[in-house]
């Protein structure tokens, strides 16, 4: 196991370089450039900004000179906002998007694997007719339909919660982690309840229960061990996917995380910071899928003999 | 036991809710209780150094963190005493002598000198510091020529400090305006000692205007500032006038998304929007149901086409003002807008109090049609199919969507619709590549010049190749007079000649579509959206 998490370790290098390039690559190759505004900017001004930022330097001098400082854990100056650095602007951001990932993807396993657990014990019923129904509901909602849906009725006809902000007000971060895990939740429901089918009419099972042992101890220790296989292999790209995709939610509730700064960076060209949220976000996506898989591993013995 | 999990994960449910389901206090109630004004404020501010910031986002929050010689009137837009106490002006109007305010303060105490203006004016205009607005300043004598380094001794510019109190200013030429120019942020004072202590004055990245090292000298300082989240400020107790603010503090949003912005207010997570653009829909609905928080308010501001004058068919004005002719103004504000926008038959917005341009033409299709027949298009007959930029956004997309169907219904002419990502749009534009091009244009100061400026042959933002000697004298010629009469005589001129060659095409001029709830007290409507918070503050309505 040790062997394989250094070889995935050091293949990750290569990748994140790679990134890197073709980040620095595709950005340049976008029209406009970081200080293009609705005014034009003095041409004096520009040469001076190109000037302070390196800009008028040949373009591999300019991928060295980035690559050099990044290896020394440098990210560079924010083009957008002058006073910060890309690493401060990733430190206030990250505990929030963190923060923010992990409650959705509780959210996710919690309502997810429950339900698909209990739609599987009674296939074609309607205990399970019932959840999954609302698990198809969940995939088919998209959150931008789902957040407003959720602040329309908790936030303002009700009045219970919050409609914006992120730890400001108690409560805040309830409906976020709702509307970014829901879709998760519906697709972990499915996955978890297939598995659960599956593995129910294997041998052992039925062998199991032959031995008179109760149904419930069935299930959780012998059956669902073996169900939660697809589910944690769709953990890993999950996990990244809430950590990447949140801006959508970061946009509707306000939340001051890394998604929004990520789009803004974008639209703006802030070359720097393009660069700085792509490489984390890369490494954050590799490590979860190195996880991932150390988790199937450590779940499936048999796969441990596969070189 | 069989339900254990769903028994677990609805009792936390409910634990959570009923936690969140006792009463508290929303912002907006908190805020009138402790004078904390809750701010939604469009984006996350570049920065708050008055030298460095080209936004209205960054405006809007440091017009309450520093104090110019002169502070607008927030109702008249006059210009009143700021730091300056009084001032006398010379004969020829070239020669302003400010008397500086005794106690005057920086925010940490140091007491604000003559000796300030002088340092931050010349770091305002230093070459290597990247300030975009430093043209606001070239009315003084000398600026011009030490900003682009021609010469690179201060004394050369019309800026002295006679005494600690008195500060003596020369133009160039008499500028009317100037007075109310001061009030601009690049005329806005620094703590030379704290940008010195964080990398002197031309380092764009200085750490000096972040909360823990900002001094300032207006009545509210940075306390705060989260990135993403708020930008906290306090008032001021060394501000020389403290006595009349009441607000303790603010704390600006940067909500950038129009619906969240939106139902911030309607949940009174805020106290007022101070966003110019508000979704078309939601203004009926205000309009409707809560017209007393819904502000509209017409701004020095214009909504127009731009044309590409080299390109054919527009290399011909009649082919331009067919264009201007055929398109229904009253129609596109009445139903596509819906704001309450003004129809625009000029470039340049009317100001009540100065100049207000005539009106040469309106819509007439039947001359629109005339015209273009005369340019060899009779019936919009070989009309080439042409592209009409825009950045991608709902509002001009509905506008261009209008302006598209009106010139086929009136000229029987087929235009492209083309929108493009923010960038990409102002990448196009500056390089002249479209055919025609959506822009819009924000007085930075009350006076006509702001407008006429733009379309002289060789200006920055003149993105529509066209060029005429005779306006550009004119507007030289301008720039050399200061009888307010003849001003307007010239600035007649050169809005005829806009009438006749329609480089641009006007359509309407903007409204700022705010929201503000009623306990908002001193916040005055006008037409520069200049809304200073020193004299607001939060009382209870009556129910």
């Amino acid at each position: 196991m040790l062997r394989i998490f250094l070889q995935r370790c050091l293949s990750a290098i290569p990748v994140l370089f790679l990134v890197v390039l073709f980040t620095f690559i595709l950005i340049r190759l976008a029209p406009g450039g970081p200080f293009d505004d609705e005014r034009a900017v003095p041409p004096q001004v520009l040469e001076n900004l190109n000037k302070r930022y390196h800009l008028d330097d040949p373009i591999h001098v300019q991928f060295f000179d980035y690559v050099k400082h990044l290896l020394q854990g440098d990210f560079g100056p924010s083009f957008k906002y002058p006073s910060r650095t890309v690493t401060e602007v990733i430190y206030a951001g990250i505990p929030v998007t963190l923060e923010l990932s992990l409650y959705a993807f509780l959210v996710a396993l919690v309502f997810g694997i429950t339900s698909g657990v209990i739609a599987s014990l009674k296939p074609n019923t309607l205990q399970d007719y019932v959840p999954m129904s609302a698990a198809m509901i969940g995939l088919c909602l998209p959150s931008f339909v789902l957040g407003p849906l959720l602040i329309l009725v908790f936030g303002i006809q009700l009045d219970w919660l919050p409609v914006s902000g992120w730890g400001v007000t108690p409560g805040d971060k309830i409906l976020p982690s709702i509307t970014l895990g829901a879709g998760y939740a519906a697709y972990l429901a499915r996955l978890s309840r297939g598995g659960m089918l599956e593995t129910l009419s294997q041998d052992y099972i039925r062998t199991a229960r032959a031995k008179g042992l109760s149904g419930w101890r069935v299930v959780f220790h012998h059956a669902l061990r073996g169900a939660l296989a697809p589910v944690v292999s769709f953990a890993g790209p999950a996990v990244a996917g809430l950590l990447s995709g949140s801006f959508v939610v970061e946009t509707i509730y306000q939340i001051p995380g890394l998604g929004r700064f990520y789009l803004q960076a974008a639209f703006n060209r802030d070359y720097t910071m393009i660069l700085g949220m792509t490489i984390l976000f890369a490494f954050l996506i590799i490590i979860c899928n190195l996880l991932a898989d150390l988790l199937l591993l450590w779940l499936n013995p048999k796969l441990r003999g596969r070189k | 036991m069989k339900n254990f999990g769903i028994v677990v994960a609805l009792l936390l449910a409910m634990v959570v809710l009923h936690g969140c389901g006792e009463k508290k206090l929303n912002n907006v109630e908190y805020g009138i209780r402790n004078q904390i004004l809750y701010y939604a404020n469009g984006d996350e501010p570049k920065s708050v150094d008055p030298h460095l910031i080209t936004g209205t986002v960054e405006n809007n929050i440091i017009i309450n963190l520093f104090e110019g010689l002169t502070s607008k009137d927030a109702k008249t837009l006059e210009a009143r005493p700021g730091v300056a106490e009084s001032w006398t002006i010379s004969e020829d109007g070239r020669v302003y002598r400010f008397k500086l305010r005794e106690n005057a303060r920086w925010s940490n105490g140091d007491p604000l000198t003559a000796e300030d203006f002088v340092y931050s004016w010349r770091r305002a205009l230093n070459p290597r510091l990247p300030n975009a607005y430093a043209y606001m300043m070239f009315y003084i004598e000398g600026a011009e020529a030490f900003y682009k380094g021609e010469n690179t001794d201060f004394a050369s510019v019309g800026v002295k400090a006679i005494s600690p109190h008195e500060l003596e200013v020369t133009l160039k030429a008499p500028a009317h305006f100037f007075l109310q120019l001061l009030d601009h942020h690049s005329y806005y004072p620094v703590h030379g000692p704290t940008l010195e202590k964080f990398g002197g004055v031309e380092d764009p990245t200085s750490r000096w205007a972040l909360p823990e090292n900002f001094v300032g000298n207006g009545p509210f300082v940075l306390k705060r500032w989260e990135i993403n989240k708020v930008v906290e400020l306090d008032k001021n107790p060394h501000y020389w006038d403290a006595d009349v603010v009441r607000l303790q503090a603010v704390h600006f949003l940067p909500i950038d998304d129009q619906q969240a912005e939106e139902r911030a207010f309607r949940s009174k997570q805020v106290h007022l929007t101070n966003t110019p653009q508000m979704d078309i829909e939601k203004i009926q609905v205000y309009r409707k149901d809560r017209p007393e928080v819904l502000r509209v308010i017409p701004t020095y501001a214009s909504y127009y086409y731009e044309f590409n004058v080299q390109r054919k068919p527009f290399d011909d004005a009649r082919v331009r003002k067919a264009f201007a002719l055929a398109i229904e103004r009253d129609l596109l504000v009445k139903n596509v807008t819906k704001g309450g926008e003004v129809p625009a038959y000029n470039f340049v917005p009317p100001d009540p109090e100065g100049y207000t341009p005539q009106i040469y033409w309106r819509e007439d299709v039947e001359e629109a049609r005339r015209l273009l027949a005369e340019a060899g298009f009779p019936n919009g007959e070989g009309f080439p199919v042409l592209t009409l930029l825009y950045n991608t956004h709902d509002n001009h997309h509905k506008v261009a969507v209008a302006i598209q169907q009106m010139l086929k219904k009136n000229l029987n002419v087929n235009i492209q619709l083309e929108n493009k990502e923010w960038k990409v749009y102002l990448a196009a534009r500056k390089n002249v590549e479209h055919d025609i091009a959506r822009a819009g244009w924000l007085g930075d100061y009350l006076d006509p010049s702001n407008f006429f400026d733009i379309l002289r042959s060789y200006a920055g933002n003149n993105n529509t190749n066209w060029k005429n000697p005779r306006y550009d004298e004119l507007m030289n010629t301008i720039e050399a007079t200061s009888d307010p009469a003849r001003r307007n005589e010239l600035f007649e001129e050169a809005n005829r000649i806009l009438a006749e060659e329609m480089p641009v095409l006007p359509l309407y001029f903007f409204v700022d579509i705010n929201l503000v709830d009623t306990s908002v007290k001193g916040w005055y409507d006008n037409v520069m959206h200049f809304h200073p918070l020193k004299y607001v503050y939060l009382e209870a309505s009556e129910p």
